[in-house]
């Protein structure tokens, strides 16, 4: 048994799967990632780097991506706003970074040191342009590490930024672990590998698909292999272009690039026997007390189920939908640490789905977690 | 299709893309002398296309890394350098070198500019300073000269330009010098030392934009305004020839005592690796 703090889950789940790039600006509450890095990075031959601000971190992050593989960075609200126009860079150039975002209460600087979770529609639409990103959210400090780890497997797999959405309460507790999972690791780039797709290095094109699709792997750079990159609109060979006709087949390459590969992404929490009148829904640390409010009203003898994302971009709205037909869900309640962007995902993602549900929001945006009793209120409340 | 549309020497075989030609640059722009200067110095030092990471930001000056034959990046608005870091950090074998606007690198670019020069990370910042923002029409820029005008100081620049050299030395830059494309021959030597130089090395170098610096002071021949540059600019004899209402060009500093970046990282590991095979 361990007692381990959740921001240094984060940093453990990185070095386990064999992260070797940090760069980032300190910034509370993600901070401890930043210096557990610092220490534990070059004992692998890892690079960690401070950076001079947070544009500087997702750039070099970027940079890193480019020339070796999956990097990381680690922020929290006004530090990520700083980094939407390197993410846009990354969803373009299709460069696996993984930003975590340790969530305060916002706007601004807000509250620096008090949970918030207001960063959730910014992680999916943050940047301009219609961009592919994943977002991840864990629940717990053993998922911190779990979905860490899968951030940085699936961005360099799917040479795609992956955001990890955690929050103040996630990054600064601590949680007894009897067990670490097995760990998993990021694929390492192989000329092997591309040649499997290009028979000649010198045929090498960056943003072409290979048979099923799915962009091509990246080269080692010190695999004589060269390539362009670039955030312009660009055709294959990685050349910017406005040619109407190859911008629609990047763009529309790029915006289908999620959900393409959404079977793989989905991932959830889902409790209850089938039988439900009132769905629980939460993400983050909410979605813990969401957990527990599910919990104790089941032991109560009310008829609750639980659904809790931990990917939110690709948004599970089908299985959500298929949860409530099978259940005969009528009232959804959503407690989440803003004003309703969980909420305002859901409803858009049910619109179609032929479903006729009441939604019901408890909504904290003063830096104060929603107890599992202010929860279990609103379900007596009828 | 004209496969070649230009006689090509050797050196723009091997370092040149080709196929991206014929390029975008205005006729009379000084970008193209510039890139020339630098593929050649690169060639002259004995470089393999397979070593070197070239990387650019956004504008007229960033166009410049899709036409070079090696690891090309095309980055976004002044964030060339933080990108390179990147690289250099991950890969300190490469050649790092980076072509940067005035505004790129000194204006949205600048902090990472300043920090670069302060960690002295292994990358050479070539600044294409045309004193104008050109990709975007002409506006002034931190280096537009008092009074002269652009789109945005039509009634001319309010605020005196910064100096790009004073910022580099100021900020702990390990070579810093200044060129200008009047003077190719000269030019080529300076990028040629900041290329082999093992830290971060700034070229600042005074290029000429005829299309919206050079007409909007008058001066839209690119010949004339090449002159009006060459009477503004000398050679300097040593860092203390200094002339009134000219800029000096030539090496202001050149201290190869530092350990570059990458190089104290790799130190350090190896450091922590003995460490660790002592206290296993
Ligand atoms: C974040 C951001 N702001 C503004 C721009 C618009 N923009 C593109 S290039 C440029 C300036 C170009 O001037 P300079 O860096 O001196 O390069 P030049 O074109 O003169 O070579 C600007 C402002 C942009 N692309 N991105
Ligand atoms: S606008 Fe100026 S800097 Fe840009 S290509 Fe034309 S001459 Fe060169
Ligand atoms: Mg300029």
């Amino acid at each position: 048994m361990e007692l381990v703090f959740g921001n240094h889950a984060a940093a453990k789940g990185a070095i386990d799967a064999g992260l070797k790039f940090y760069a980032g600006y300190p910034i509370t509450p993600s901070s401890e990632i930043a210096e557990e890095l610092s220490v534990e990075l070059p004992k692998v031959g890892g690079i960690f780097i401070q950076m001079e601000d947070e544009i500087g971190s997702i750039n070099a992050c970027i940079g890193a991506a480019y020339a070796d593989k999956v990097s990381l960075t680690a922020t929290s609200g006004p530090g990520f706003a700083l980094m939407q126009e390197g993410l846009g860079l990354a969803s373009m150039a299709e460069l696996p970074v993984v930003i975590i975002d340790v969530m305060r209460g916002g706007p601004s600087t807000g509250l620096a040191t008090l949970v918030g979770e207001g960063d959730l529609l910014m992680a999916i639409w943050g940047t301009h342009g219609d961009h592919p990103v994943i977002v991840v959210s864990p629940g717990n400090v053993k998922e911190f590490y779990i979905y860490t780890q899968k951030a940085l497997v699936w961005a360099e797999t799917h040479r795609i930024p992956v955001v990890v959405l955690a929050d103040e309460v996630i990054g600064h507790s601590y949680q007894w672990i009897d067990e670490w999972p097995e760990p998993i690791k990021i694929p390492e780039r192989t000329k092997e590998r591309v040649l499997e797709i290009f028979e000649n290095p010198d045929d090498y094109l960056p943003f072409a698909t290979d048979e099923e699709g799915h962009i091509v792997p990246l080269p080692p750079i010190d695999s004589g292999i060269k390539w362009h990159m670039t955030g312009s609109a660009h055709d294959v060979d990685g050349f910017p272009t406005i040619m109407p006709e190859k911008v629609k087949r990047l763009i529309e390459r790029l915006w289908n690039k999620v959900g393409d590969i959404r079977d793989e992404l989905i991932d959830y929490e889902y409790l209850g026997d089938g039988d439900a009148d009132i769905l629980l829904m939460s993400f983050a640390s909410m979605g813990m007390s969401a957990k527990q409010a599910y919990l104790e009203l089941k032991e109560e003898g009310y008829k609750v189920a639980l659904f809790r994302p931990r990917v939110l971009w690709p948004f599970p709205g089908d299985e959500l939908a298929e949860i409530i037909k099978k259940n005969g869900i009528k009232k959804i309640i959503i407690p989440e640490l803003n004003a309703g962007q969980l909420m305002l995902l859901t409803k858009a993602f049910l619109a179609d789905k032929g479903v006729n549900v009441q939604y019901v929001g408890i909504n904290h945006q003063y830096g104060e977690m929603i107890s599992p009793d202010e929860i279990k209120e609103a379900v007596y409340n009828g | 299709m004209v496969k070649k549309p230009l006689p090509y020497t050797y050196t723009e075989e091997k370092w040149i893309r080709d196929r991206y030609l014929p390029h975008q640059w205005c006729p009379g722009c000084g970008i193209g002398t510039i890139l020339k200067a630098v593929i050649d110095a690169m060639d002259d030092l004995g470089w393999e296309p397979e070593d070197v990471a070239f990387v650019s930001g956004i504008g007229c000056t960033g166009r410049s890394s899709g036409y070079v034959n090696a690891h090309t990046f095309h980055t976004i608005h002044g964030r060339a350098i933080p990108v390179a870091t990147g690289i250099k950090l991950s890969h300190p074998e490469l050649h790092v070198v980076t072509m940067l606007g005035d505004g790129d690198g000194i204006a949205i670019g600048g902090n990472h500019f300043i920090h670069a020069a302060k960690r002295n990370i292994g990358i050479t910042a070539i600044i294409v300073d045309n004193s104008i923002y050109g990709m975007t029409g002409g506006q002034v820029s931190p280096t537009t000269p008092e009074n002269m005008k652009s789109t945005t100081s039509i009634y001319g620049a309010l605020e005196p330009p910064m100096d790009p050299i004073s910022l580099a030395l100021g900020a702990g830059a390990t070579f810093v010098a200044r060129a200008a494309t009047w003077n190719p021959v000269h030019m080529r030597q300076i990028v040629k030392k900041a290329l082999e130089h093992d830290g971060f090395a700034v070229v600042d170098i005074k290029s000429q934009c005829p299309t919206y610096f050079g007409r909007y002071n008058g001066i839209s021949d690119p010949v004339e305004l090449l002159n009006w540059y060459k009477e503004h600019t000398y050679i300097m004899k040593d860092p203390s020839d200094i002339r009134e209402g000219k800029l000096p060009l030539g090496i202001f500093r050149d201290n190869k005592s530092k350990v570059e970046l990458s190089k104290k990282y790799r130190q350090l590991f190896e450091h922590l690796r003995k460490e660790g095979e002592n206290n296993g």
